[in-house]
């Protein structure tokens, strides 16, 4: 089950998904969208904690992805965990089948549901991968030999529209030295922006996936430019929602449209539906792929 | 100097609960400067003490009461009312609470929260630059702490949350900028960017055990 790693290897145009495990032990509805994706994509990510809301965790649901026949992207923040915790769940990860995993600090327990937590990073993302490929090569952080080591694929994220983006560019640079292999941007909307980072990002040897957010609505458009850092709804298409009077509709031929445009400019992409998993096949096969 | 803010007037008198006379001891430098420890504010809370039906038996107010032989020193001539009460009830920070319960044996009641280590922009108005990490890391950055400033304590740049220099946890009501957006316009008007683009080793959190304790060696 090695489907990214095959497709980082080749030219191939790489697609990727999200799922975002259940807050509780009901995780019907997370296979069943998992199952949809099947054949369609190369591997699935599997979201840690996401927004600081307490979760199902990402070890335990990425076995569940990959026991469906999907090659997951176990996603890992420096949140929760301490760097003792993070090399363990490491090794658990690789003895239990996970190939790829995407190295993340993580979102401030401020934006969760959990405020009274203690924060933990104790690491962050560029040391994080640090560590991965220290086990990759069979010690721990501290040098001590590893009985049995690990090969993982490693990522990491970018913030093509982050404002400012110089900042933003010389950590994606610390995180290439570090030994992420592949990128997963966050959601992007101004294809020229994308082409503008792609300059930088095209000086290293990594594959870079562009992050795909699924609009429902010119309401949830406005709320992710108002909310979420790093996100740009452009006008134009903020408008296109609001004439439109099926949005979700009109959401999936925006991100079908997105896909056919950065064909050319980037490695791949990484769709998020968030919710709405089961609209991934359609975008797709919208999009021409 | 160490912030202090006066804990909710309820809890403390939650705190005192079945104590009737109250011995008060405050603080004339840090706590003094926040307004929560000095002889003003000590003297306000004694009044609204009296008016819940306490019996303040007398108050201090010392120079640095974080320094143990000046607590002991300086709360000997009140012997005599200190040993009439219930409990001491402290307005100077954490350190300087137990100061007292180091030399008196009597229940201690913190009437602050000691908040952190702080900078005076201008009277009255505290920022945490510091957070006494044990291992100060501010050459790499030209003197902006990334350990404190960052809400992550992050050591190689700005996380996914930073929108327009700001930082994830900023609101309107609190606004936070993002360290590295601050770090990274010092750097380059320093012109030492290429600082930046090392990889900083993750933190070693062995270098400040709790408790912690130095001790100078005596010059010869």
């Amino acid at each position: 089950m090695n489907t990214l790693k095959n497709a980082l290897e080749t030219s191939k145009f790489i697609i990727t998904a999200e799922s975002g495990p259940p807050k509780g032990t009901d995780v019907n509805e997370m296979i069943h969208c998992v199952s949809l994706l099947k054949g369609k994509v190369d591997a699935v990510n599997v979201t840690d904690n996401q927004s600081s809301v307490m979760r199902l965790g990402s070890l335990g649901a990425s076995k569940l992805i990959l026991d469906q026949g999907l090659d997951p992207i176990y996603q890992l923040t420096c949140r929760d965990r301490n760097r003792l915790a993070i090399q363990s769940d490491l090794l658990s990860a690789w003895v239990l089948g996970i190939r790829n995993v995407l190295a993340l600090t993580g979102d401030h327990p401020q934006a969760g549901d959990h405020k009274q937590a203690k924060p933990v990073f104790d690491i962050e993302s560029v040391q994080l991968l640090q560590v991965i490929n220290t086990l990759n090569r069979g010690t721990d952080m501290n040098g001590n030999q590893l009985k049995g080591k690990t090969a993982f694929v490693t990522g990491a994220t970018v913030t093509p529209e982050a404002d400012p983006i110089e900042p933003q560019l010389l950590k994606f640079e610390k995180k290439v030295k570090a030994g992420a292999q592949f990128f997963q941007t966050q959601a992007v909307y101004d294809t020229k922006k994308m082409e503008e980072f792609m300059k930088t990002a095209r000086q290293f040897q990594v594959k870079i996936i562009a992050g795909i957010l699924l609009l429902k609505s010119a309401k949830m458009a406005r709320f992710l430019n108002k909310f979420v850092p790093g996100i740009r709804v452009t006008e134009d298409l903020i408008n296109e929602l609001e004439k439109s009077e099926k949005p979700l509709e009109t959401g999936i031929q925006i991100a079908a449209r997105q896909i056919n445009e950065l064909r050319s400019i980037c490695d791949g992409v990484h769709i998020m539906a968030i919710g709405m998993e089961d609209k991934v096949p359609m975008i797709l096969e919208r999009s021409g792929i | 100097m160490i912030i202090t803010k006066q804990k909710p007037f309820q809890e403390i008198l939650k705190s005192l609960e079945g104590e009737t006379n109250i011995f008060l001891v405050g603080c004339s430098v840090c706590a003094d400067e926040c307004q929560t420890g000095g002889e003003c504010a000590t003297k306000e809370l004694i009044e609204t003490l009296k008016a819940e039906g306490k019996n303040v038996t007398g108050f201090a107010v010392i120079n640095s009461p974080c320094h143990v032989l000046v607590t002991k020193k300086d709360l000997k001539p009140h012997r005599e009312f200190i040993d009439k009460s219930d409990s001491i009830l402290v307005t100077a920070c954490g350190a300087g609470a137990q100061s007292v319960s180091e030399v008196i044996e009597k229940p201690v009641r913190p009437a602050v929260d000691t908040l952190f280590l702080g900078n005076v922009e201008r009277h009255g108005h505290f920022y945490e630059h510091c957070s006494m990490c044990g291992e100060c890391v501010i050459a790499f950055t030209d003197g902006i702490c990334p350990i404190t400033n960052c809400a992550k304590g992050l050591l190689n740049g700005p996380c996914g949350g930073m929108n327009k220099g700001k930082c994830e946890i900023s609101t309107e009501d609190r606004p936070v900028d993002c360290a590295w957006v601050l770090i990274y316009e010092r750097l380059k008007k320093l012109n030492h960017l290429d600082k930046f683009k090392n990889i900083q080793p993750a933190k070693n959190y062995s270098k400040h055990l709790k408790p912690d304790r130095l001790i100078l060696e005596r010059k010869k």
